[in-house]
């Protein structure tokens, strides 16, 4: 069931939507941006470049949390801990690319002078080297995800419980953030990007590029995403999430499963808020807060859980509207998100992009 | 000002010898004159007599030099001039005209405290004892031998215990640097048996160096006072071990209402409500709203506004909860993960709605009398009255909650339910009934919760947001469907938070205790998540 309804999604339309998808955000929006002039109906202004690179990055964390939610049955509401550690690591590679030229004139980034650190602690070591940044990006939260998830699948603390100790972790890792002490930047965590890789930050050439790997990243997510729940490995992950009993009792361990998918969704999140941090300009603890992982998962619940298009739908949908909601009725978002939140939960369980399935079904089998 | 102690006592002794220290009828005029016009020494002498007097007639003189209308005239005499008259400090007799040549008195440190000791002593002997019990604490700071005739004075009419054992210690720390060594020894014997940090720094002072020797030159009294100092510290560790365990009892009892609601709705439903710290909020609101209509319309019952808000909070919280379970939950049954979402929707609702209703700034709840201040156990062990009241407030809940789910009918139904819903609905039990009840009561309890958090904390539109993952964890170690569990969990992570946090600091002792819980149910999955009723896999 699963499988078809996988592949009617990646159908011959969902190709070319994908290829057209493609060809617009890799071709189009940086000419659109970089060759039109401004003034011109068809220019794209590079505030929107970079509005929509960030919602792009939320919909790559909707497709993480879709691989672990709706297709193994993990609710984790501590994604955003991932996330946010990807983008750390990015952040610290750009403060230290500023090199002598913030505020104190240091080596060290300008919070730790602020602070009187003498030197660069440990575990910011070599991060001034773009490749090692990128292997921490990596690394880390996989390393989190690996050994938090091998405890917690090997005592089969699934369900809610799960739900409730990921929540609990990454509140625990946000305090532990927000501590001056601890080599974070406390409260404003990383801002004041000038550079990255030696190009200014906030060239509009910088942000296309940045645009563009974003959108290739998008789909290359969404591809691998494809190949594995099409996979032998996506249909144990599918039945583990119906019925986890049965497939021990037929004689699977679910442990390298859950484990392999919660750890490489963990990275896709990491390497999403790698790529966030240089468009937006700053990353804090806030970041981490356990309002926004759970926002994750109502991005995927609207849009659809296990159907892969869906949460990039989603996250698209509920982020454009909240870009406008909190500038025209800042009061309301609130309301509106929570109404969402139990709106979708009770009359729309299968998401947008469910129900315009079941639609096209029933008018298959009537015809 | 500790430093200047020895040169002041020195000064002391001298000052001591010069006046004697038998009662006036009057202040004596040589130390008036002194006060008005001598340099700082002289004052300091003059005020030391003074105090050491204990003339309720130098009041006045004293308020003067302390208001700056005492004035010198040519150095020669003393007048009190308060802008309008000017008066004779010593005869009292009132000038017939205000002499030009007034010169204000200066007054440096050293004599604006002495002035502060001086006004003490006079209070010490007031009749009243609110007045007595200041005037010894202030003079605590500043014992010395002058004072001495005026403690024993005070001491023979003094019938108040807790004053009377303040005026023995004063007494002492006066007597440390006493002519007589027995009497300086009992002074150190005194000191030690009395286990006040402020007794430990005095006796510390005997141990001083200068130039790599010992200022006190009688071994003895520095024998005597290492040993006062070791009784004291011994003192003071037993009263911080006390006070942790006491915060972490606190803190284990504000868990446990915290979590209470949630064991209902979540260990015995199961049913994920996300809203539940909100409901506290919600609670904590309602105390708000309690005490600003009572204040307003009825300020005589002002001091038991807590006892009515209790049924307020409880009753806000129960409606919001029906209501909840009504529209929302309801149609969740058996979906815990949608539960979880649409709960938290309801919180998000639920915190702007505050937000619009109170605004998004932290309200202001008072504690009524008998809610603020706290026993003194030690010297340094103080256990607030509000903490106890929700220690206690706690354990009724705890009875109350017991007893409904045992002795009542509500209780057996809401049981069977929790063991086997089928079997209690083919029994005739009204099942989604129940559910409804069962919930509200939860929740009602929630905002119980809140109105005790309210006498002790922040209350703020993110009031619950603080409190929702710490209960989780309560409910969590202490495995569902069982309110034992509940209490010794609650108790367990308040204790063992509040330790931690004397070694490491409150947010590694969170981190830590999170580490902990997931540890533990390493160890013991199946006993703490043993899922009962409804909550069966697959």
């Amino acid at each position: 069931m699963n499988k078809t309804l996988t592949s009617r999604l990646f159908g011959p339309k969902a190709w070319i939507a994908l290829s057209a998808f493609a060809l617009l955000a890799l071709v189009i929006v940086p000419i659109l941006n970089l060759a039109v002039p401004e003034g011109n109906a068809l220019h794209i202004s590079t505030y929107w470049v970079t509005l929509i690179g960030k919602i792009m990055c939320y919909a790559i964390v909707a497709l993480a949390m879709d691989l672990v939610w709706g297709y193994t049955g993990i609710l984790s509401l501590g994604h955003s801990i991932f996330f946010a550690l990807g983008g750390y690591g990015m952040g610290m590679y750009l403060m230290r690319a500023i090199g002598r030229e913030g505020n104190y004139q240091s080596d060290l980034p300008d919070f730790m002078v602020f602070l009187n650190w003498k030197s660069l602690p440990w575990y910011w070591q070599g991060t001034e080297h773009f490749l090692y940044a990128m292997l921490l990006v990596v690394l880390v939260p996989g390393l989190l995800a690996f050994i938090f998830g091998y405890f917690a699948f090997r005592s089969r603390i699934k369900g809610v419980y799960f739900s409730i100790i990921t929540q609990a972790m990454t509140y625990a890792a946000m305090l532990l953030f927000f501590r001056n002490e601890t080599g974070f930047g406390g409260n404003n965590g990383f801002t004041d990007f000038k550079r990255i890789l030696g190009f200014p930050i906030t060239a509009p050439e910088t942000r296309i590029v940045l645009f563009s790997l974003t959108a290739a990243a998008l789909i290359g997510f969404l591809l691998l995403g494809r190949f594995i729940v099409t996979s032998k490995l996506g249909r144990v992950l599918a039945a583990i999430r119906d019925a986890e009993s049965r497939v021990m009792f037929s004689g699977y361990n679910p442990l390298p499963y859950k484990l392999f998918i919660w750890t490489l969704s963990a990275v896709i999140c990491a390497i999403a808020g790698a790529l966030y941090v240089p468009q937006v300009g700053i990353i804090n603890p806030g970041e981490m807060s356990p309002a926004n992982s759970i926002e994750i998962a109502i991005w995927t619940a609207v849009g659809g859980r296990g159907t892969l298009i869906g949460p990039l739908i989603g996250a698209g949908l509920i982020n454009g509207v909240k870009s406008w909601f909190t500038v025209a009725f800042p009061e309301y978002w609130l309301y509106f998100l929570g109404l969402i939140f139990i709106l979708v939960t009770l009359w729309l369980p299968r998401g947008v992009v469910g129900q315009i399935q079941s639609y096209f079904s029933k008018q298959e089998k009537r015809a | 000002m500790t430093f200047m102690r020895p040169a002041f006592l020195a000064l002391l002794a001298l000052a001591f010898c010069v006046s004697s220290p038998t009662s006036f009828a009057k202040p004596a005029p040589e130390l008036v004159l002194q006060l008005a016009t001598g340099d700082n020494d002289a004052k300091v002498a003059a005020l030391y007599a003074i105090a050491g007097s204990a003339d309720p007639e130098a009041l006045p003189i004293l308020e003067a030099l302390r208001d700056d209308t005492l004035k010198s005239l040519g150095g020669k005499q003393a007048i009190i001039y308060d802008g309008e008259t000017a008066i004779d400090a010593i005869t009292g007799a009132k000038l017939a005209k205000v002499p030009d040549e007034l010169e204000d008195v200066i007054s440096n440190n050293r004599v604006t405290l002495a002035l502060e000791g001086a006004l003490a002593a006079l209070d010490l002997i007031s009749p009243d004892k609110a007045t007595r019990l200041a005037a010894v604490k202030r003079l605590q700071d500043s014992a010395n031998p002058a004072i001495l005739p005026l403690l024993d004075k005070a001491l023979s009419v003094e019938t108040d215990a807790q004053i009377i054992k303040l005026l023995r210690l004063t007494q002492a720390a006066a007597q440390l640097q006493h002519a007589d060594k027995t009497v300086r020894l009992a002074a150190i014997a005194t000191l030690g048996a009395s286990g006040e940090p402020n007794a430990k720094q005095l006796l510390a002072a005997l141990l001083d160096k200068e130039d790599g020797k010992f200022k006190e030159t009688d071994e003895s009294i520095r024998v005597a006072a290492q040993h006062g100092i070791n009784a004291i510290n011994s003192h003071l560790k037993l009263g911080e071990a006390l006070g942790g365990l006491f915060t972490g009892i606190s803190l284990g009892s504000i868990l446990l209402l915290a979590a209470l609601g949630l064991a209902i709705t979540y260990g015995l439903m199961g049913v994920i409500n996300m809203a539940h710290g909100e409901l506290i909020m919600v609670g904590a609101y309602a105390t708000f709203a309690v005490q600003n209509l009572i204040h307003t319309h009825a300020p005589g019952l002002f001091e038991f506004y807590p006892l009515i808000a209790i049924p307020v909070a409880f009753c806000a919280s129960a409606l919001i909860g029906v209501l909840m379970e009504r529209l929302v939950i309801r149609f969740l049954y058996g979906r815990p993960l949608e539960t979880l979402l649409a709960t938290w929707g309801i919180s998000l609702i639920l915190i702007q709605l505050v937000r619009t209703l109170f605004g998004a700034q932290n309200v202001m709840v008072e504690n009524p009398a008998w809610l603020s201040g706290g026993i003194q156990v030690m010297g340094n062990l103080i256990l607030p009255y509000n903490r106890l009241a929700i220690i206690a407030f706690a354990v009724m809940v705890v009875a109350g909650m017991g007893l409904i789910l045992t002795r009542t009918r509500l209780g057996l139904f809401v049981r069977a339910v929790t063991q086997n819903r089928q079997m209690a609905s083919c029994v005739g039990v009204a099942t989604p009934r129940v559910d409804t009840i069962a919930f509200g009561l939860g929740s009602g309890i929630a905002g119980l919760a809140g109105c005790a958090l309210s006498q002790i904390g922040n209350v703020g539109p993110e009031l619950g947001q603080s409190y929702i993952i710490d209960s989780f964890m309560v409910v969590v170690l202490g495995g569902v469907g069982q309110l034992a569990g509940t209490v010794y969990a609650a108790l367990g992570l308040g204790i063992l938070n509040k330790l931690l946090e004397g070694f490491a600091g409150a947010v590694l002792a969170k981190i830590a205790v999170l580490v902990f819980i997931i540890v533990f149910i390493q160890k013991r999955p199946q006993g703490l998540f043993a899922m009962k009723g409804r909550f069966v896999d697959n």
